[in-house]
């Protein structure tokens, strides 16, 4: 049990900066998403909590200790990767039990720190097969048992569900949290994907090209976007971007400025009886949700999340948008929220 | 096995007969040398040559054994074994070793060295054979095991296999087991090695039969009839000027000088192939 804390992390590679200076505080077992596109630096910044790249500037604290020059098994983490990364030639035991082994924990002790692993992550029918004889599901699993095992102080995760298939990751996603809230671990989790995001963590930490832009709750972060990045990154479809003013009374916006507005926060009316008008182009109708794409009457190209139970208007149709005003965020040319 | 090829009538005739007859072409002057082992002098110079194996292999094979020619043949496949043992298990810990350092550890000159080592693989033990001799001698190593195994130990050839398979090897593995807190030598017996086993496998016939074989070094280097290695064994049993020889025993040492690589292949492949069975991917 640990809390980490970054503080003004710098990564270089040779003399290009790809982490700019991080700054961040992960509580006692609190379960932290990094989440941002590719090559924005999330990877980068948990492998140097990890250990697993040197840190060119900052400090990492893991409980009380400065950890930045120790090696990644005395820092007391333990971490799931992308491939899962076992070891081909061992059995399912020998997995989990490698780092005790190392760590020359009595026989005893690991034989019943992996059965009980076994037993939570429903291993025990596996413990002697090898992990080629797994299915990618079973082995996240194993690959998991392997961090529980050394019952670390920090769990961490790197994208470990991106190569399940998409039922399975829904499911994993679940055990991993149930698992987590159940150990209690502080967690740090790398994720491209912001369902994972919004749905594993206390808190998330959104990067864009090497620094922090939004640190927050999950649905903090989704309904105040501090930035344009984060509000067209977080929440699928992403908030629409207007850059025509649409709230009566006020000037066009300045050259650069934009509006944003959740797709769910529109309504459908007839033309003429809402805000602003729109053509509709087409309709994905996904069950649940119908989204409507169509361009307003200013040019803006504009998505709207009606019910799935709503009549599907006809592609090419005039419509109107009602839109609560209370909703729509404005950014200023350099991305950044602003007040008008 | 069967099922595994569909029937095809003449195709499966003729692709036997091709078969058959490329193995009797190969095999042929191997039966020869086996007849020619099993009889007396007599019989095998006078014409024509027998094709049939006579009584005396017992006689034949046991006197090259004890007696031979310049020494007795025990010894030298005795030091036959010393040496191609010496040279296939020194090679692959050698270029295990350094193919290990070369990807797996970051040092100055670190690509100078691989290219270095790389180079030497166009160099073949001829070409610096006299350079060689001369090291070995002024060591006073001729004579020795040491000398016979020590000049054709390094292998560019073992070191840029496995090079290549350590490189193949995913990053995460190296880092999974640096967070379970194994060090580097722990890492590579516990990891790299077994995961390099069937590599090893097949280094090991290839390189048994290359050690197996030499025989321009050990003809040079080995003065003390004591010290000959069976390959170059045989040549020294040849008749030079107006002696005579046994020509029975001559094909028995042959026949027995074959026998090692053949146990080799044929003990391996069983390793071999269920390495490659088990092999991840």
């Amino acid at each position: 049990m640990a809390e980490i804390r970054l503080e003004a992390i710098k990564k270089n590679y040779g003399r290009t900066e790809v982490i700019h200076g991080i700054d961040a505080e992960i509580s006692d077992g609190e379960f932290i998403v990094i989440v941002g596109p590719s090559g924005c630096g999330k990877s980068t910044l948990l492998r140097m909590v990890a250990g697993l790249e040197t840190i060119t500037s900052g400090d990492i604290r893991i409980g009380d200790r400065i950890v930045n020059d120790l090696e990644p098994r005395e820092r007391d983490i333990a971490m799931v990767f992308q491939n899962y990364a076992l070891y081909p030639h061992m059995s399912v035991f020998d997995n989990m039990a490698y780092g005790l082994k190392i760590a020359k924990v009595p026989k005893a002790e690991i034989d019943s720190r992996v059965q009980e692993a076994a037993r939570m992550l429903e291993l025990e029918p596996y413990l002697d097969r090898k992990p080629r004889q797994l299915s990618g599901g079973q082995r996240q699993r194993v690959a998991m048992g392997r961090a529980i095992v050394r019952k670390p102080a920090v769990f961490l995760f790197d994208e470990p569900l991106s190569n399940l298939d998409a039922k399975l990751r829904v499911q994993m996603r679940l055990e991993i949290k149930a698992l987590q809230r159940k150990l209690g671990v502080t967690a740090m989790y790398v994720t491209h994907d912001q369902v994972e995001a919004m749905t594993l963590a206390d808190r998330m930490i959104v990067m864009n090209a090497g620094v922090a832009e939004q640190v927050g709750a999950p649905l903090d972060v989704y309904a105040n976007p501090a930035s344009l990045f984060v509000a067209g990154f977080i929440g699928s479809p992403p908030m629409n971007v207007l850059s025509h003013e649409i709230r009566p009374g006020r000037e066009e916006l300045d050259p650069g400025a934009v509006i944003g507005i959740r797709p769910e926060h529109i309504d459908l009316v007839a033309p003429g009886a809402g805000l602003i008008d729109f053509d509709v182009a087409f309709c994905e109708p996904l069950g649940a949700e119908t989204l409507v794409h169509g361009v307003t009457a200013a040019g803006d190209k504009l998505v709207v999340r009606i019910d799935g139970a709503d009549t599907l208007p006809a592609d090419g149709v005039p419509m109107g948008l009602a839109i609560d005003q209370a909703h729509i965020l404005a950014f200023d040319a350099s991305g950044r929220r602003s007040e008008v | 096995m069967s099922g595994m090829v569909e029937k095809r009538g003449y195709g499966t005739w003729l692709t036997h007969a091709a078969l058959i007859v490329g193995i009797a072409v190969i095999c042929f002057p191997i039966w020869i040398a086996f007849v020619a082992s099993t009889v007396t002098q007599e019989e095998l110079i006078r014409p024509p040559m027998p094709l049939l194996p006579g009584p005396h292999f017992f006689d034949n094979y046991l006197e090259a054994l004890l007696t031979g020619g310049v020494a007795p043949v025990w010894q030298m496949l005795l030091n036959s074994l010393v040496m191609a043992l010496g040279i296939t298990i020194g090679k692959i810990i050698i270029s295990l070793l350094s193919a290990y350092a070369i990807v797996y550890f970051k040092f100055r000159f670190r690509m100078l060295f691989f290219w270095l080592i790389f180079m030497t693989l166009m160099l073949p033990v001829e070409v610096r054979i006299v350079p060689t001799y001369e090291v070995v001698a002024s060591l006073g190593l001729l004579n020795s095991y040491t000398g016979l195994i020590l000049p054709l130990i390094a292998s560019a050839t073992a070191t840029f296999l496995f090079r290549q398979l350590f490189m193949t090897i995913p990053d995460e593995l190296t880092e999974a087991a640096r967070v379970d807190g194994a060090g580097p030598v722990r890492f590579f017996i516990d990891i790299l090695l077994p995961m390099s086993r069937t590599n090893i496998a097949a280094l090991f016939v290839i390189l048994f039969i290359y050690g197996w074989n030499q025989y321009l070094w050990p003809l040079l280097i080995t003065t003390d009839p004591s010290m000959n290695t069976v390959i170059m064994g045989i040549k020294q049993m040849l008749p030079t000027g107006d002696q005579t020889v046994e020509w029975p025993v001559i094909m028995a040492t042959a026949m027995l000088a074959m026998l090692p690589p053949v146990l080799v292949v044929v003990g391996m492949q069983k390793l071999f192939v269920k390495g490659l069975v088990e092999s991840e991917k």
